[in-house]
């Protein structure tokens, strides 16, 4: 099987990153991250799969964010963040200077702490995407909008004011706009950097659906200081302590049987 | 359990009045102060208001110069002026805004953008005669241009730079972090972040900045004398390439003349108050944007 895959990479001399079909979406190697001095992740390695939901919890400043930055180089807006290893985004060093974060940000689209829709019209705001990526006809525009918005289970709540502000819809409809937005070019991951902190029980719940609906066409991971909200939806989850991994296992595993001790306590609410 | 007695009642009671009656005098000091600067605009307005009296009429907003002060118009000086301001605002607003974009989006914090940042600061202190001095080397000469409307906006372009430098740069500061995020998220360029969302946002800011500069320049006198506007009837300008005068500069040689006759006095205080008219016109301007575009996400 493999063999085949291999062959089938080896035909493939352009290094673009919309090739490819392989189980495992990202695989981290020795990754380490500084900002300036400080290192803020320490010797990663693991590998996140297709049609997860990875869930990565931890106590604040534990490098959660920083890592699923890292995972489309937002990170670098921070100017004086510093990496080395590896992280393969289906078979490409997405650390390598070669690459075009343009691309790479394509493919992996990203839901922030706080909804973040642009003070534009709700069509402006999902066709967004699309547009920087050159479509301009408007009939097109219209169905990609649609499309992403019925996906992002917002259409029905949106569809009749359209041109409206995004500024007028609630916290929730919002985050569900930025997901939206999201989806409209198609996107292979969603990265979620806890997406539910700004929002009602009533919404968390709305985006929460919305993620179990969309791991089957996307791979997502998902920040969150909510235990229960990685319990809930996430099928494997990562528990970052100081910038380290100290366990990567099935969610269910990690709830219900930690092997590390800091785990346990971290889980069990002892501190964090 | 806590009935130590720390706190001097007695203390508070003696100076309470004292305290009350420097609080007073301290805001008759203040409000004094405010009503200096108010009094003095004021008589500078009553003076001039009233030496305009029954010469600032249509047909004085209408004529052309004239040596005999009941004939005499501004209609070619208010063009100078217009068509001044013709060339200022499109170099100003695209080296100034252009510049913000540079320092505050491309250029790596360094050595290099803190010494640029710092010159630009430097640039806004230097005296308005100065600029007149490169304008009259550089454009005058150098370019060949002479006195004419082209070499005084790019003059006057380059002495009120700095202001809208500064303004852009404090406006695309302003716009937040998630929104960028939100752009670069999607795999938008930078130039693509910059036009789709950082302008938009920062576009009120920028434009109140240039138009203060623009009334700066409109107002500057030093610089124009210094390029060679000469003291003479200037025709009404059609070009840029044209010679003119302007309205600070009219005021400045009717000012000077008035010794000669006594009316010219009477004619800079009327082009004074249409100055004055105009400079309020355009900070109206400028606030109604501030306030009209303000802060909506």
């Amino acid at each position: 099987m493999t063999t085949i895959l291999e062959k089938m990479d080896m035909s493939n001399t352009e290094n673009s990153l919309f090739e490819t079909d392989k189980n495992v979406v990202y695989d981290i190697k020795n990754l380490n991250l500084w900002y300036g001095n400080d290192c803020a992740l320490k010797n990663l390695n693991f590998s996140i799969k297709e049609n997860d939901i990875t869930a990565i919890i931890g106590p604040s400043g534990c490098g959660k964010s920083t890592f699923i930055k890292t995972l489309n180089r937002l990170v670098e807006l921070i100017p004086t963040v510093k990496t080395s290893g590896e992280i393969l985004y289906r078979g490409t060093d997405i650390l390598s200077k070669n690459l075009r974060v343009e691309e790479l940000r394509t493919r992996v689209g990203m839901v922030f702490q706080k909804p973040n829709p642009f003070p534009k019209s709700i069509f402006e705001n999902v066709v967004y995407g699309p547009k920087i990526h050159g479509i301009r006809d408007k009939k097109q525009l219209l169905e990609i909008a649609e499309m992403s918005l019925r996906s992002a289970a917002l259409w029905d709540e949106v569809k009749d004011r359209l041109y409206d502000n995004a500024y007028a819809l609630s916290g929730g409809q919002q985050q569900r706009l930025c997901i939206a937005r999201c989806l409209a070019v198609q996107p292979d991951v969603l990265l979620m950097d806890e997406p539910t902190s700004a929002l009602d029980p009533i919404s968390t719940l709305k985006v929460e659906e919305l993620a179990q609906e969309l791991k089957n066409n996307y791979t997502i991971i998902i920040v969150t200081h909510n235990m229960q909200q990685a319990a809930r939806i996430s099928d494997k989850t990562a528990f970052f302590l100081s910038g380290d991994l100290i366990e990567y296992d099935e969610t269910t595993n990690i709830f219900s049987n930690p092997k590390d001790k800091r785990t346990e306590d971290y889980i069990s609410g002892r501190f964090g | 359990m806590n009935n130590v007695k720390y706190f001097d009642d007695s203390a508070v009671k003696k100076r309470i009045n004292a305290r009350i009656i420097i609080n007073k005098v301290a805001k008759i000091v203040f409000f004094v102060s405010t009503l200096f600067a108010l009094m003095v605009l004021a008589v500078l307005l009553y003076r001039v208001i009233v030496q305009s009296i029954g010469w600032l009429d249509w047909q004085f907003i209408n004529s052309k110069l004239s040596i005999f002060a009941d004939k005499a118009g501004i209609k070619g000086v208010i063009a100078g002026t217009g068509l001044l301001m013709l060339v200022v605002a499109p170099v100003t607003m695209l080296l100034g805004v252009g510049t913000a974009i540079y320092l505050e989006e491309y250029a790596k914090k360094g050595r290099l953008q803190s010494f640029i940042q710092t010159n630009i600061s430097n640039l806004a202190g230097v005296p308005s005669v100065i600029f007149g001095l490169l304008g009259l080397t550089v454009f005058a000469r150098i370019f060949n241009l002479g006195a004419s409307i082209l070499a005084g906006g790019l003059t006057m372009s380059l002495l009120v730079l700095p202001i809208v430098v500064v303004a852009s740069q404090e406006a695309i500061r302003a716009v937040p972090g998630f929104l960028r995020e939100a752009s670069y998220g999607m795999g938008a360029t930078k130039w693509q972040t910059i036009k789709n969302v950082v302008l938009p946002t920062a576009i009120p800011g920028i434009l109140t900045g240039s138009i203060l500069a623009l009334s700066r320049a409109i107002g500057e006198t030093a610089p124009l004398i210094v390029l060679g506007i000469p003291a003479l009837i200037m025709p009404i300008p059609s070009s840029i390439m044209d010679n003119f005068t302007a309205l600070p500069v009219q005021i400045y040689y009717w000012t000077l003349d008035a010794v000669l006759v006594a009316e010219y006095a009477n004619l800079a205080a009327a082009t004074i108050v249409v100055l004055l008219l105009i400079l309020f016109a355009m900070n109206s301007v400028a606030i109604i944007i501030r306030n009209k575009f303000q802060k909506r996400y």
